[in-house]
Parts: structure tokens; C-alpha cells; sequence
């Protein structure tokens, strides 16, 4: 009786101790799926998921609560990059994918208030105070924050325009 | 190739009826030149070219209208003389029917030539100087893939080239203008051989021929008969002949690795074609302006070949050669294996465009797909060597990755697998998809590269601005408490 409980008794304390020395020494800080993530991500911050920057958008990516095709900027080939890294299956064919966007300036209604170029995250917007604003195309990530800002409705989105250099042929109907 | 090679060789390709005749007997015609020519800026692989004249301008036969923007570019040449009458958009002699930028002459019925810089001896010319000329004529690769000729020159100078390969094979059922420039122009292509062969320093010329034109494998053998170093080679006639790493293997028994290009092996491919633009580019001073087409098919009133200016509208060919012999069915630019299926006849001839196809509704035959029964015709026929039905039922299900590890990258388009597939599967046309996809994904993933990058700036930008502001701020601080301090001890001694 006496040796059964010893035995148990010091087996609980040796497991205990084990236990105890394996969580400090290999502790970690943070979620590292996290922080995978987040290098994947466009890292513009945008807010065009609806979280609160791309780090806030790996969280919940991560935890399962949003879906890897949450993102607009990164398109098709960051949803399938995200649901291979996690293992899971996606259907890529109902991503609705609205295509890349691009803000344009409407000159005629610009009045040159600086405030859509203190907004943009990638500083893809070119002027000064009264004059005349203009979207870097090659910059411009299409998240829109700078249509939100702008007092005289100039900025609009619009699609990337379709070019030769870029058309791919469309999928084959199957049979 | 030795013949056990030929021997156990795996067969591949396809033997599509050719129907090259009547049309490749036919001499070539040259047409007169339209009302308007409309030359589009991006004629070839590369940067579109940049305008260089201005509307309202007068421009004369050859001048150049638009300059290489790049180092993977080509100039283009006004194909008659007349007035700029604009520089826009046009439908684009391409499958998306999306418009290309382009320069509008009003042709004054002259068709006069600007005076061309013509050498003494183009032997003489430096093999850099002469690749710049062919550059400046903006010569491509007339064979239908239009990369610049004289880039590939310089690379045969750099890569040690030995054998230059000249494909005449013309394997696309339907098309004979190369069969045509072979039999009219024989000594013009001999003469753009040699110079190709100054100009890379390769030490021979391998003519290859498919054996269905036996005109153009007597003219060219004639005309190469005095040139030891060219030799006229005939290769059995099947499809895809004319791609160049099979006849590369016909001709000399290498191999291009899937990864590297010819030039890797030792060898240059250059279309008949091109050695005849190179010809009269460096031994006339002429830029290319103008090309042969054939215009073939069940509905075209009179198919032969034509001289043609780069420029001029379709419709106004078809018109020129007396129309349609009834409704076509479907327009086809290029061959019927590799072409595309056009809209409409508004788009004007390239400089790749070997020709127009007007077929009936008998040769166009519309095909219903049907589920693939796993026959393996496919696998047979692939000149690559690769699954198609395998390739082709991953991209069904959106797996690019499983399908490019299958060897889709090496896949050559050239539609062998459709053509032979008995359920008629649209196999090339899921593989146009894929490769399009993956490289639209590739371009998505560089985008948000550059986008992370430019994000990263502006952070660096902003604290950089704060941290350059409150250091302005501490140093007029600092200035107004000296000054104050000044001040209060210049009362002090007053005070004293």
C-alpha cells in the first residue's frame, strides 16, 4: 500500500517536474502559424477584410474564424497560397473575384486638399495643396481608402483596364 | 538522326490532311495598296514600340513610324507613303478582340520608298553592326512567334552558336507562304542565310523542308548548291514539324532540355521567312513592310498567296482577292491548328500573320465535347511527351500545381491532343487557360511584393517626417532658450 502510493506519489512529482521544465524551455511567443501568415499577406493594411490590418486578418485566418479568401488585394493566388499553408480545401472557382480595382482622379472635381494622399498605404498618389491629384497606376493597390476621404467624391474605382500583355484565354466549358 | 533512332524513335504528331494545293501553286500576287493602312505598335513579343511621328505628318514607303521601347522590342515601318491620319486604338489581330495602339496612314497612292542606308558589302559590316541594322528594320521572327530577330542574332553571338537551323518546314495544314517564298524568292533566302550566318558566327546552314513540297526543296537546293556550308535537308511531312525543338532533333539529334533554349544546345532557329526580311533589310536597306499571306479555305473565292503591306485590314484583302465563295463559316488567322478563331475581318495583317482562313461550315465543324473515355490518343500524339488527359483533368478541378508538375510548362500549344481525341475534348484550350492563369498568379504575387515593399516605405517615410519635425522643433527650442539666455544676461550686465 505504503509503496504504491510512494511510487505514484513520486512519478506524479518527476512527470510534474518534466511537464514544468518543457513549458519554459520550449515556450512560445506566439502563435508562429501567425506570424507565417502575416508574411503572406499584401502587409498594406487596407482594412478592405474588415479587420483591423493585415496582422488582425492572419489572426483570425489563423484561428479559423475568417476564411482564407478574405482578402481582395492578394486575389486568387494569395487564397490558394493561405488554404495550402493550412491545409484546407477551398473552392477557388466561387471566388468572387471582382477583379483588381484602381483608383482614378476625376480632375475636374479635385480641389487639391492633400487628404487623400495622407490616406493611401502605399503613397500611390502624386500632388500638393491646390493642385491637381494623380494615382501612380503601378502603385495603386485598389483598397479604396482614399475614395472614403476625399471631400469632392474626385476619386473613383474603376477596373484595371484589360490589355493585350495581360488577357488570359477563359476556361473551356466541361464536357 | 541515325537510323536506329528513326527506328525506335517514339512516334508523335499528326497527319492532317494538308490542303496546300491549289493555293501553293498559285504565283504570289502583290495587292494594291488600300485607302488606309492601320500598323499597330506591338507587332511582337516584347514592349510595344514608341510613336515617333505626330499627326498630319508626311511619311514616305519605310520610314519609321514608332522605335524600339526596350531591350525586348521592335521598331515598325510605314508600309506605304502618305499622312498620318491617326495614332489609336484598333481591334487587335488577336482572340480577345481587345484593341491595340496603332498608327493610321492615308496612303497617297505613291507608295514611295525614303532613301535606306544601304552597305557596300554587308560581309563587311561588324556582326554587332549588322544585328543592329536588323534591329533598326525591324526585323522579327516571321515563323508566327515574332520575337526580334536581332536579339536572338546577339545571343547567337554570345552562346556559341554552330548549326543554324532555317525552318521551312511549314507544317500547318491550310498555309503556303513560306512554300511560296521558296520556290519565287530561292536565291533572297540563301543570300539572308549567309548574312545570318555572318552575323552569328555559326558555320552551317541546315534547310529543313517537309517532303510535301518538293518545288521548294528543288529551288532551295539549286540556290544553295554554289554555298557549301548550307545544306537542304527534306524531314518527313507531319505535324507539329515546324516547332522548333522537334526539328531541331529531326535535323541534328540534340535535345533541348525543358529548361533551356536552344541556343543552349548550340543551335538557332530562324523561319525562312525571317532570313528573307534579313536579306532585304541589310542588302536593300529595306525595313519589313510587307509579307506574304495565303489566303486559303473552302470560302475564299480565289486562295493563293499575296504580297501584302503590313497594315492593310483583312477585309480589304479578302477583297482585293475577290471576296468569299459563299459564308464562311468561321475566320481563322493563321493555320487551323494553331490559329485563332477572328470575330470579325477589321483587324489588319502583322507582321506575324502567315495568313487568313475563310472555311466552310463543313471544314469548321463544330464540335460537342464529350467525357474522356481514356483511350490514351492523346499521350500518343503529344510531341512533348506529356499526359494531356491526365494534365487536362487537373485543370478541370482548378489543380494548376499538380497539372504544371506534370510538365505543363513544356506543353507547346500545338494542339495535337485535340485534334486526335475522339471524345473532342477541348484539350490545348484548358491548357491556353492554365498557362494563362499561372502566369496571371505569378503577376499577382509580384504585385503584392512591391506592394509590401511600398507599404514598408511609407511607415520609413512618416517616422522619418515625425522624427525630422520634433528635431526641428527641439532645435528652435534650444535656439529661443540661447537667445533668451542672451538676453537675460545682457540685462544683467546693464543692470550692473
Amino acid at each position: 500500500m505504503l509503496a504504491a502510493v510512494i511510487s505514484l506519489s513520486l512519478l506524479g512529482a518527476g512527470l510534474g517536474l518534466a511537464l514544468g521544465f518543457a513549458s519554459r524551455q520550449f515556450a512560445v511567443e506566439g502563435n508562429p502559424l501567425m506570424d507565417e501568415l502575416v508574411a503572406m499577406m499584401p502587409g498594406s493594411n487596407c482594412g478592405q477584410c474588415g479587420f483591423p490590418g493585415c496582422t488582425g486578418a492572419a489572426a483570425a485566418i489563423a484561428e479559423g474564424t475568417a476564411p482564407p479568401t478574405c482578402c481582395p488585394p492578394g486575389g486568387k493566388a494569395l487564397a490558394a497560397a493561405l488554404a495550402d499553408r493550412l491545409g484546407i480545401a477551398i473552392d477557388l472557382s466561387a471566388l468572387e473575384d471582382r477583379g483588381p480595382q484602381l483608383a482614378v482622379v476625376a480632375e475636374e472635381v479635385c480641389i487639391g486638399c492633400c487628404r487623400c494622399i495622407k490616406v493611401c498605404p502605399t503613397d500611390a498618389i502624386v500632388g500638393a495643396a491646390k493642385q491637381i491629384h494623380n494615382v501612380l497606376r503601378e502603385a495603386c493597390t485598389g483598397c479604396g481608402s482614399c475614395v472614403e476621404r476625399c471631400p469632392t467624391e474626385a476619386l473613383v474605382m474603376r477596373p484595371v483596364p484589360a490589355t493585350l500583355q495581360h488577357w488570359v484565354w477563359p476556361k473551356p466549358a466541361a464536357a | 538522326m541515325g537510323f536506329l533512332e528513326r527506328v525506335f524513335a517514339r512516334p508523335w504528331g499528326v497527319h492532317p490532311e494538308d490542303r496546300k494545293r491549289p493555293a501553293a501553286d498559285v504565283p504570289a500576287v502583290p495587292v494594291a495598296v488600300p485607302e488606309k493602312v492601320y500598323i499597330p505598335l506591338a507587332q511582337h513579343v516584347g514592349a510595344p514600340a514608341r510613336p515617333v511621328v505626330l499627326v498630319g505628318q508626311k511619311v514616305l514607303k519605310g520610314q519609321c513610324l514608332a522605335e524600339a521601347a526596350g531591350n525586348i522590342s521592335a521598331p515598325v515601318h510605314a508600309s506605304t507613303s502618305g499622312v498620318v491620319a491617326a495614332i489609336g486604338e484598333i481591334p487587335a489581330p488577336h482572340p480577345s478582340g481587345l484593341p491595340v495602339q496603332a498608327v493610321t496612314i492615308a496612303a497617297d497612292g505613291e507608295d514611295r520608298w525614303c532613301e535606306g542606308e544601304v552597305p557596300a558589302d554587308p560581309f563587311a559590316l561588324a556582326p554587332q553592326e549588322a544585328a543592329r541594322r536588323v534591329a533598326a528594320a525591324g526585323v522579327v521572327g516571321m515563323g508566327g512567334a515574332t520575337f526580334p530577330s536581332a536579339v536572338k542574332l546577339a545571343l547567337g553571338l554570345r552562346a556559341k552558336i554552330d548549326t543554324l537551323i532555317v525552318n521551312g518546314s511549314e507544317c500547318e495544314p491550310y498555309l503556303s507562304c513560306d512554300d511560296r517564298l521558296m520556290r519565287d524568292r530561292a536565291a533572297e533566302i540563301v543570300s539572308g542565310i549567309r548574312l545570318i550566318l555572318h552575323a552569328t558566327g555559326a558555320r552551317e546552314a541546315r534547310v529543313g523542308i517537309e517532303d510535301n513540297k518538293p518545288e521548294a526543296i528543288a529551288a532551295m537546293g539549286e540556290a544553295a548548291a554554289r554555298h557549301g556550308e548550307i545544306r537542304v535537308l527534306p524531314v518527313p511531312a507531319r505535324y507539329p514539324m515546324g516547332s522548333d525543338r522537334q526539328l531541331i532533333v529531326e535535323l541534328t539529334g540534340r535535345e533541348v532540355p525543358s529548361d533551356a533554349r536552344a541556343a543552349d544546345v548550340g543551335v538557332l532557329v530562324h523561319n525562312v521567312g525571317t532570313a528573307f526580311a534579313v536579306h532585304e533589310a541589310l542588302r536593300l536597306g529595306r525595313p519589313l513592310v510587307e509579307r506574304l499571306v495565303t489566303l486559303n479555305g473552302g470560302a475564299a473565292a480565289r486562295p493563293g498567296n499575296y504580297r501584302v503591306p503590313v497594315g492593310m485590314l483583312a477585309a480589304d484583302l479578302f477583297a482585293a482577292a475577290g471576296g468569299f465563295a459563299g459564308t464562311p463559316a468561321r475566320l481563322v488567322m493563321g493555320g487551323p491548328m494553331m490559329g485563332t478563331v477572328l470575330p470579325h475581318l477589321q483587324v489588319p495583317v502583322v507582321k506575324g500573320t502567315s495568313g487568313f482562313l475563310a472555311l466552310t461550315a463543313a471544314e469548321a465543324a463544330a464540335r460537342e465535347p464529350a467525357p474522356c473515355i481514356r483511350c490514351g490518343s492523346c499521350i500518343r500524339a503529344c510531341p512533348m511527351g506529356l499526359l494531356p488527359l491526365e494534365m487536362s483533368a487537373r485543370i478541370r478541378a482548378e489543380d494548376l500545381s499538380g497539372a504544371d508538375g506534370l510538365g505543363l510548362r513544356d506543353c507547346i500549344a500545338c494542339g495535337c491532343c485535340a485534334y486526335v481525341c475522339p471524345s473532342r475534348s477541348p484539350l490545348v484550350q484548358y491548357f491556353h487557360y492554365a498557362k494563362g492563369e499561372m502566369s496571371a498568379r505569378q503577376r499577382s504575387t509580384l504585385r503584392q511584393e512591391s506592394t509590401r515593399k511600398l507599404a514598408a516605405a511609407r511607415v520609413e517615410r512618416v517616422e522619418r517626417e515625425a522624427r525630422e519635425k520634433a528635431e526641428a522643433a527641439a532645435r528652435r527650442k534650444a535656439e529661443r532658450d540661447a537667445a533668451k539666455a542672451r538676453a537675460a544676461a545682457a540685462t544683467a550686465g546693464e543692470a550692473a
